[in-house]
């Protein structure tokens, strides 16, 4: 930002960004969804109790908040790792995504040898992967950050590269007519306008990085939602299953959700568009 | 070169001389003759518009008065060098203003100075000023987004304008905009040019704006392009809008039309 003075623009700029609701009547159809889930709850509810399913098949709403509430404590101490693993995996994802999505726009080298590769690399389906690495770098946490690293860093690459490379035709040449360096038009023009991409990959990203986790979890660990959820099939603990995918559920709705608030503050002029 | 004064009329000057330029794109069979044999004077503080049909190549001979391609055959002398690259002393106004969509619109004014890497500071002021020459200082802190295109054009020509350059390029800046925003903004343009005089090269493919605008209209021929005729507009400065229904100007439209049909 060029000065102090039109820093407190920005900031205005912003604020009013995550105030503003994107298109009107967003608090309308975000109440409809409100709406529906709810029903769909009491439908839940409703045909367990009419039909007397049994528990182990399918456990109610209200049974299983009734297990959450009660066993608080297990839940508590299984998200945290989970947490954390994904987090740092997404943030690995991220950084990694970023630099590597830079080497390869403005490189020939990057743009040549390394972006062929990367598409045929995201080919690959990164959650088989997933024994070899437990093999490579062991059983612990490093080898479930690494999954998730692997799984959400894709989208950030491709993402970015192509928010780096769409830049209009009049603003490259106002670049080329008045830039003083390559790096004056990268930081200048490029990055931010890279950045709503950005976003948009690391909201694709985040979901991943969670699968990442639990499937690493799956295969091998002693903590986490994952854990849970295998411990609980193992000794078919219907409750105990869906009360993780719950949490689990909601781990991931509110890192979604922080990402997206996040979007909004950075990216306070709105979608990528021209430019 | 501070000699821009009020009234300057068009000096002996020359500042753009276009020698034999022709340009190719592609090679082999493929090869496109966008330009043939341009030659072409432009004199210090004249106003000169390249008028011809749509993809005959008028926009290619701005890009390479501005450095920004080079020309397959013949030379460029600007300012008495030889170009052979961007030049800070030109300004450009393209055909779309696009803005940058997260700066401010005084901030995309100063884009050219930021990216040069000179200090912003000494410029804002400068940069408010033509936002108020433009009339559109109230918009200077808002987002482009919120900009009406006419408007947008207006921050477009402040951009090009910083900088303080000696040569005002400008690629059919208003083709995109509804017809009486147009003419609005051809009077706009004068306004400003009148105060504050440069050598304008102005792109365009409408005979009455060119007429309207210029000491001279240069009148180039379908691809490859060529130079069918230079016209001398002798209609007197300052320039009003009562003016497009005088006799002269029909007869000038009307001669300029002709040589684009035949």
């Amino acid at each position: 930002m060029p000065n102090r003075s039109s820093r407190a623009v920005y900031l205005k700029l912003m604020a009013r960004s995550l105030a503003m609701r994107r298109y009107e009547g967003a608090w309308i159809s975000s109440f409809w969804a409100l709406g529906l889930f709810c029903l769909l709850l009491l439908a839940w509810q409703a045909a367990v109790l009419a039909l007397a399913i049994p528990e182990i098949i399918l456990p109610s709403p209200t049974a299983i908040a009734d297990y959450l509430i009660r066993r608080n404590e297990l839940f508590l101490r299984h998200t945290w790792p989970t947490l954390i693993q994904t987090v740092l995996g997404f943030g690995l994802a991220v950084l990694g995504g970023i630099l590597l999505a830079i080497l390869v726009s403005l490189t020939e080298i990057g743009r040549r040898g390394i972006m062929p590769l990367l598409v045929i690399a995201q080919i690959v389906p990164k959650i088989a992967v997933a024994p070899l690495l437990m093999l490579w770098f062991g059983l612990g946490d490093l080898s479930r950050v690494l999954i998730a690293f692997l799984i959400a860093f894709f989208p950030i690459v491709i993402n970015t590269v192509s928010g780096l490379g769409s830049i209009s035709r009049e603003i490259e040449l106002l670049g080329r007519a008045f830039a003083r360096s390559r790096w004056e038009f990268f930081w200048k023009i490029q990055l931010p306008h890279a950045l709503p991409y950005i976003f948009d990959g690391m909201k694709v990203s985040i979901t991943l990085a969670i699968i990442g986790v639990i499937v690493a979890e799956f295969v091998s660990s002693q903590r986490g939602l994952g854990y849970l959820i295998i411990f609980a099939n193992g000794r078919l603990d219907t409750v105990m299953m869906m009360t993780s995918i719950t949490v689990l559920s909601a781990v991931g709705l509110a890192l979604y959700g922080v990402i997206a608030l996040a979007a909004r503050v950075v990216v306070y002029w709105g979608a990528p568009k021209e430019a | 070169m501070a000699t821009a004064g009020l009234s300057s009329a068009p000096g002996e000057r020359v500042e753009v001389d276009i020698v034999g330029v022709s340009k190719a794109y592609g090679r082999g069979s493929d090869v496109v003759h966008a330009l043939d044999e341009i030659n072409l004077s432009v004199a210090h503080n004249e106003f000169v518009s390249v008028l011809g049909p749509s993809g005959c190549g008028k926009s290619t001979l701005l890009l390479l008065v501005a450095g920004l391609l080079s020309p397959s055959e013949g030379s460029i002398i600007l300012q008495g060098r030889r170009v052979d690259g961007p030049r800070r002393t030109n300004g450009i106004v393209f055909q779309d203003a696009v803005m940058l969509p997260w700066r401010t619109v005084v901030d995309n004014v100063l884009l050219p100075i930021d990216l040069m890497g000179e200090d912003v500071r000494h410029y804002r002021a400068r940069a408010f000023e033509l936002l108020n020459i433009a009339g559109i200082a109230d918009f200077a802190e808002r987002l482009p987004n919120e900009l009406s295109g006419g408007m947008r054009q207006r921050a477009g020509i402040c951009r090009a304008l910083i900088q303080d350059p000696d040569l005002l390029l400008m690629d059919e800046p208003f083709s995109a905009l509804d017809a009486m925003t147009r003419d609005e903004m051809n009077l706009e343009l004068l306004r400003i040019w009148e105060r504050d005089r440069k050598t304008v090269i102005f792109i365009t493919h409408s005979i009455s704006e060119a007429v309207f605008l210029s000491d001279r209209v240069v009148v180039m021929s379908k691809r490859p392009a060529r130079i069918i005729d230079d016209v001398v507009i002798p209609l007197p400065r300052p320039r009003a809008v009562e003016q497009q229904e005088t006799a002269q100007f029909n007869q000038l439209r009307a001669h300029i039309r002709n040589l684009i049909q035949h």
